[in-house]
């Protein structure tokens, strides 16, 4: 008996009208777990009844407190007939069963009901004594921390990264079962929504045991999905990435929010495995007690095809997925390239090395898509693999087999993809499904990537470690852009130069990824938000037959996406995506393909060509002129661009050999490419001169539908600007105004014979009126930037395309930036000082020999024109590794948002402010309203955000994972204000649902947010719809930068008890 | 194409002062964009008519939703369905008890039943007040009266706890509560000229001063009903016109200190009983339910329009007013001060507020 779960029912309030008679509610409360049920007594006539029940105790395994939600249900007694429910709480427990989360969960729930909604609220006091348990072969992961960040969160360091962990469990969906046919919508839907909690429960035991098999105790990146397949069943599933951490000392934890992650490195290694087993990836897999899955030892080439498929008798639908297997294109973007001369031999032991550790284990993947400073040494580029399956022929749908081989086979695809771009691991990786009727496309996708081994092994994180050596030579900020593979042998045709920072390796002419942009990337001027977005009719079929042509389809759609961010990101005058995140989603009748990403310039690699349009007729007077107009737009656009982003790289190479009198800049870069090597400058020369424009043939009509569509694309008014990773280069000073959002759409397609051409035009009108409205609703928030911008687009019925975005909008403070520019003086341009920053503590990280040169060149050069540069200068001596830079850089970050957090809080006692609400600016207007207010505004505010970190702010403690589903369905559609107002409600309903969980686990914030789900049904003739909700996220405690304690308390809860008692 | 759903949600509850306001107004989401494309809200942010109508259709949603909890303002601090801040939840109250002084003008004094609720297209037509609007402003009223009905203590002070309001809100919801209950007729024609603020200040005068609440604080209904202790010893200042030495003591009094003051002396001076017996008469008959409803007609027709037809400026009738109350306390024979004053003070100050054109 290894727990014993307390909870005690306080009060309750705001309760609906039972008894029409009296207009009151005898209320009373059933609280259940496993299968005990406590009741409490019935506190007649009262609409805020106050039971302050005893301590109702549960006597229970861990394994089940892992599984089990506590349910409490509120009921209205009756006397004559039966006891009508008013609503239901299920409280997720997990948090109470790691000693470093929560410790009590205390506070008013939302009664919800899956007909009416919110009803009244209850206060809740729950508490777990778990005993000690030394049963080696025990079931539970008790103790295992789950996040959903999907990097290393704040506040700890990654002692060990153990790599991928997957599950998933399978049941059969109680919406199909022949039992709903009788019982009602009601208790179809709590039953669905028990089963999921049950699942996810499991889901996440189970995970916790294979991290734990690994020797970690935490799963970083956790990502859980669900497919809802109908009749085969409800399927729960996740991945994420096994870590060992170890907490922080406070000290480094101050202010990593601009540059995520630069502390670790700096941090002394403690033993980090605790239950003394070997962690160490090499000795660790051979071991016999190894995670169940079966493929361990498969060979890793992606010629020989997984075993399993052929001789399943399930996969008879193999034909279409083989053929998608063999079609989908490697969307593998990038380069890396051979070594520089000197670099070579380390490079390769330094391959050798990580692979061996890697290699070994069976899928080298990575949820994060956030690293350490070095843990990145270069990125492949994109790797995705899709399938379509047939869900009607799981063969035994009751048993997880037949989709954990599904997965198998794409991720093993996904493995083979990466090591053809000569990488050794994906990280970035993500899973997700679209399921239409009996079809399924299952994707997979990440970036292929070459890690530095030193993470994979114990005590790895020592500076001074003998691996050191082993270090690639590449300065940080563009290490990870040099190409991973061979120059000779490349994976795809693909332009090389020489790195426009070190100018010692190959780069790309351009770089895809899904990860975030490393915090140490050289950037030049901003990035925004790029999308493709395609729709492809398809006809109507089943089975087999429909499976074929939809995965006929993909290559086509994804080939089609990728040129339309290819031309968009060049309209745009960048050079890299970040972030991207590829979903094709299936319907009756069309697909659907949204590519979203961060649209960037990395200063490593060349300028990107602009676009050339070209007629295939030439000669037609008429069609060249029309060409050359549009050629026009096109040059137009992209200088445009260029002002908008601050894209202003510094044309070094042309300008140093072309023009006779170099700047002084120019002058003392040339000099640095000339102290490394002379004849590389050269060679870089001539690539240069080589460089393309990318040509756009005008050959038919669809053509110029194309080039339209190109152009249509609005850039975002002044003021705002737009990104789907976690933040934008170039912008620091965030203040504390958090604005986090989700918006759904839904349009019915009326015209029955559509072309793909409009259906195309449709969908973007979609997309680009979203954004639209966004900047509208959010302009008093100017100057902001919606980050972690979500898109996921749907087809939920024949005719229908729903968008839903969650994203959070995040003022910054624009005089902060001009004030910067001004204190470092100097007679550049704004456009030329956006990377200062970045390139300084670059240049100086490579070697100190660059850094010190640096720090001699003339007045008006960039280093020299920051007030820091003082600084650089004396330390350079110091800084024999690049490490050690970092963390320098590090600190100057940090002082330099100190700044920050001083005007925040200047802005939070402002009236200005009002739109913004912060918890922060809580404190002062509550108590000035306390004398006036009855019950004075009791409840905790809750930020939420989709991004890892709040600005301005410390997270001090991680209480849990926040993990929920929820069904909403309704009768009386047109009373609720139609479609709109259901789905309105409900997704106000959801976040408030979620703010009172963390609030009652003590927290004040929720981050790394994120909506999971969101299917929406709806049958207006029969004035009915039902939607289901997941989200999920990481509940915090957060402070002021400056502060040490909570910014609010756990005492707002007693307090709001007490007020409404007297009500 | 038709968009067949679209919503937007915040975190934080996005509320837009100005759309609030004309939802507030009761225009239709169609007018309501048309105001604000008037306003020039488009140029700020490069949008258009879809969006701005997507915007509106969006925040109406949030207002209605919000309304519940705004017609029990207490609950909006502790409900968890909306994450507003403080200071915005204050102006989302106070902006909804909010009200046009055409309209209270006009159900000032009546019955908040069902039947006047029947007329609010007829006052929403002559004041141009929306019936959504007049419709919300109505319903405040009688919720407010519902509410303060049952309570004990300090009707101010009652209103501003149970609707969260600001002191001067809550003061004028006081008055239409208090007028309400005692169905004082404003709607006469004489009584025209006479805006809201006039009759929220005499209504203040009259709660502090002739009600229960104005001797004992802890009664029910102790600032809406008026004293009837009080009502009754007025009768006893009817002496004042009744016997005739005491009434030209009076006048002999309030001459001499009148005399050479003012211009209107001897208008004054002629229309003295007159007046007196006037102010007089109204005291002693407020007994009847019938006459404390006529008070402010008999005010005007007994003082304030004599004295205007004699233009007298408001000096004069401050002067006059002021001698008028003072010198029936050196009258020996009378012997009723405490009423007189506590009666006189009111009147003073309300045919002050009263007297204008």
């Amino acid at each position: 008996m290894p727990g014993k779960l307390k909870a005690k029912i306080v009060a309750g309030r705001h309760l609906p009208v039972m008894d029409r008679a009296s207009d009151l509610t005898d209320a009373f409360v059933e609280v259940k777990f496993g299968n005990t049920t406590f009741k409490t007594d019935v506190f007649p006539k009262s609409l805020n009844p106050q039971w302050n029940s005893e301590w109702f105790k549960f006597e229970v395994d861990d394994e089940d407190l892992q599984d089990e939600p506590l349910q409490i249900t509120v009921l209205d007694h009756d006397t004559y007939s039966a006891n009508d429910a008013i609503g239901k709480v299920y409280i997720d427990i997990d948090p109470l069963l790691c000693t470093e989360a929560a410790s009590v969960i205390s506070g008013w729930f939302p009664i919800y009901d899956t007909i009416h909604g919110i009803r009244g609220e209850i206060n809740v006091l729950v508490k777990v004594e778990l005993f000690n348990d030394l049963n080696r072969f025990r079931q539970s992961s008790c103790g295992v921390k789950f996040f959903c960040t999907t990097s290393i969160p704040r506040g700890y360091r990654a002692a060990m990264v153990h790599g991928f962990v997957e599950e998933l469990v399978v049941n059969e969906d109680p919406e199909y079962q022949w039992i709903d046919r009788i019982r009602t919508p009601r208790a179809s839907n709590e039953a669905r929504q028990r089963l999921i909690s049950l699942m996810s429960g499991e889901l996440q035991r189970k995970i916790g045991l294979k991290v734990l098999e690994m020797g970690g105790n935490a799963v970083v990146g956790y990502l859980q999905c669900f497919d809802l397949e109908g009749e085969s069943g409800l399927v729960v599933r996740a991945i994420g990435t096994a870590c060992t951490l170890e907490k922080h000392s406070s000290g480094s934890l101050v202010n990593t929010h601009t540059h995520p992650n630069t502390a670790p490195a700096s941090n002394a290694c403690n033993s980090p495995s605790k239950d003394g087993k070997e962690p160490v990836f090499g000795e660790d897999l051979p071991s016999s007690s190894g995670p169940p899955t079966p493929f361990r030892n498969l060979p890793t080439s992606s010629s020989s095809p997984p075993p399993f498929s052929p001789s399943k008798p399930c996969s008879r639908q193999s034909s279409s997925s083989d053929t998608d297997l063999s079609l989908t294109p490697k969307t593998g973007m990038g380069s890396g390239g051979s070594a520089g001369k000197e670099a070579g031999p380390l490079k390769t032991l330094l391959r050798q090395q990580t692979q061996t550790a890697l290699e070994q284990r069976e899928f080298p993947f990575f949820t994060l898509t956030s690293f350490p400073p070095g843990f990145l040494v270069h990125v492949g580029g994109v790797v995705s693999a899709r399938s379509v399956k047939l869900l009607d022929r799981i063969h035994n749908p009751d048993e997880p087999e037949t989709r954990d081989a599904w997965w198998e086979e794409i991720r093993q695809e996904i493995k083979s993809h990466a090591k053809a771009l000569g990488c050794h691991a994906v990280v970035g990786y993500s899973e997700n499904t679209s399921i239409c009727e009996e079809v399924c496309i299952l994707s997979a996708s990440g970036t292929a990537t070459i890690l530095n081994p030193r993470y994979m092994r114990e005590g790895c994180l020592d500076i001074g470690s003998t691996d050191h050596r082993f270090d690639d030579p590449s300065p940080p900020s563009c290490g990870f852009c040099h190409i991973p593979y061979d120059e000779l042998n490349m994976p795809f045709p693909a332009q090389l130069t020489y790195c426009y920072n070190c100018r010692r390796q190959k780069v790309p002419d351009v770089l895809f990824t899904t990860i975030d942009l490393p915090a140490e990337a050289a950037v030049t001027g901003k990035g925004c938000l790029i999308q493709a977005r395609l729709c492809r009719l398809k006809k109507k079929a089943q089975g087999e037959v429909n499976a074929t042509a939809i995965s006929n389809l993909l290559p086509f759609m994804e080939y089609e996406l990728h040129t339309q961010l290819m031309n968009k990101l060049k309209l745009r005058s960048m050079n890299a995506l970040f972030g991207l995140h590829i979903q094709i989603s299936v319907g009756e009748n069309m697909l659907l393909g949204l590519a979203s990403a961060t649209g960037v310039y990395l200063t490593a690699l060349p300028a990107p060509g602009g676009i050339q349009i070209a007629g295939k007729t030439s000669g037609d007077l008429n069609n060249e002129q029309h060409i050359q107009s549009i050629q026009k737009r096109i040059n137009d656009t992209i200088a445009k661009n260029k002002e908008l982003y601050q894209i202003n790289p510094p044309e070094l190479t042309e300008e140093g050999v072309g023009s006779p009198i170099p700047e002084p800049r120019q002058r003392s870069r040339l000099f640095r490419s000339h102290s490394e090597s002379s004849d590389e400058v050269s060679e870089l020369d001539l690539s240069h001169g080589k460089k393309d424009a990318f040509v756009l043939e005008i050959d038919d009509t669809d053509a110029v539908e194309d080039i339209h569509s190109l152009l249509i694309d609005a850039s975002p008014p002044t003021g705002f600007y737009t990104c789907n990773t976690e933040t934008m280069p170039g912008i620091y000073n965030w203040t504390t105004a958090v604005q986090m959002f989700t918006s759904v759409r839904v349009l019915r397609l009326s015209n029955a014979n559509l072309s793909n051409q409009s259906l195309n035009k449709i969908f973007t009108d979609l997309c680009e009126n979203l954004l639209k409205s966004f900047y509208f609703k959010l302009r008093s928030n100017i100057p902001c930037c919606l980050c972690h911008l979500n898109f996921t687009v749907a087809v939920p019925e024949e005719e229908l395309i729903q968008v839903s975005v969650t994203a959070v909008a995040m003022t910054f403070d624009k005089d902060q930036t001009q004030e910067r520019f001004i204190t470092k003086g100097g007679n550049e341009t704004e456009e030329q000082l956006q990377f200062p920053l970045e390139l300084c503590a670059d240049s100086s990280s490579t070697n100190t020999q660059t850094s010190s040169k640096f720090s001699g060149v003339p007045e008006n050069t960039i280093v020299s024109s920051r007030a820091a540069s003082v600084d650089y200068g004396s330390f350079a001596d110091r800084c024999s590794t690049w490490l050690e830079l970092l963390r320098l850089k590090a600190h100057t970050i940090r002082r330099g948002s100190v700044k920050t957090s001083r005007r925040t809080q200047s802005l939070a006692h402002s009236v200005s402010s009002l739109e913004n609400c912060s918890p922060l600016t809580e404190g002062r207007p509550r108590s000035l309203r306390s004398s006036r207010s009855f019950g004075g505004s009791s409840v905790t505010m809750v930020k939420m955000t989709p991004l890892s970190f709040l600005p301005g702010t410390r997270i001090i403690k991680y209480l849990g994972i926040i993990n929920m589903f929820f069904i909403r369905e309704t009768t009386s559609l047109r009373e609720e204000g139609g479609v709109s107002g259901f789905l309105h409600s409900f997704i106000a309903e959801v976040f408030a649902m979620v703010r009172a969980h963390v609030a009652a686990l003590g927290g004040n914030a929720v981050v790394s947010y994120s909506m999971k789900d969101c299917v929406l049904m709806e049958n207006p003739n029969k004035n009915q719809a039902q939607c289901l909700i997941n989200v999920s996220g990481d509940a915090v405690i957060c402070v002021r930068e400056t502060d040490q304690e909570p910014m609010t308390s756990m005492t707002n809860i007693g307090q709001s008890c007490t007020a409404d008692g007297a009500t | 194409m038709a968009v067949e759903l679209d919503v937007f949600v915040g975190n934080t509850t996005i509320m837009d002062e100005e759309v609030y306001q004309l939802w507030l107004d009761g225009y239709t989401v169609n007018d309501a964009v048309k105001v604000r494309m008037a306003g020039g809200v488009l140029d700020e942010c490069e949008a258009n008519q879809d969006v701005l109508l997507s915007d509106t259709m969006d925040q109406y949603r949030t207002f209605q939703m919000c309304e519940r909890l705004l017609q029990s303002p207490a609950k909006l601090a502790n409900q968890l369905l909306f994450q507003i801040p403080p200071h915005r939840q204050t102006m989302l109250i106070e902006r909804y008890y909010a009200f046009d002084d055409s309209f209270v003008r006009e159900v000032l004094g009546k019955k908040l039943s069902k039947g006047t609720k029947k007329d609010l297209d007829d006052i929403g037509a002559k004041t141009g007040v929306t019936l959504k609007s007049c419709r919300r402003q109505f319903d405040n009223f009688k919720r407010v009266f519902k509410v303060v009905e049952e309570l004990k203590g300090p009707l101010v002070e009652n209103i501003r706890q149970h609707f969260l309001l600001s002191d001067k809100l809550a003061r004028d919801y006081a008055a239409i509560v208090f007028f309400a209950n005692n169905r004082f007729e404003t709607g006469k024609k004489k009584l025209q000229y006479l805006t809201f603020q006039d009759f929220a200040f005499c209504a203040g005068q009259l709660i502090n001063n002739w009600t229960v609440g104005a001797v004992d604080n802890m009664v029910e209904d102790m600032d809406v009903d008026l004293d009837k202790e009080f009502l009754q010893e007025l009768k006893e200042l009817k002496v004042l016109i009744t016997d005739k030495d005491l009434l030209d003591q009076h006048k002999s009094l309030v001459c001499t200190a009148l005399r050479g003051k003012t211009k209107a002396f001897t208008e004054m001076e002629a229309n003295f009983k007159n007046l007196s017996r006037g102010l007089v008469n109204i005291a002693t008959k407020l007994t009847n339910t019938k006459d404390v409803r006529d008070f402010f007609i008999d005010l005007v027709e007994k003082f304030i329009e004599p004295c205007r037809s004699d233009r007298w400026t408001s000096a004069d009738v401050k002067l006059y007013l002021t001698h008028y109350t003072n010198s029936a306390h050196i009258l020996d024979s009378f012997k009723h001060q405490a009423v007189w004053d506590r009666y006189m003070g009111v009147i003073k100050s309300c045919i002050f507020k009263m007297y204008h054109d």
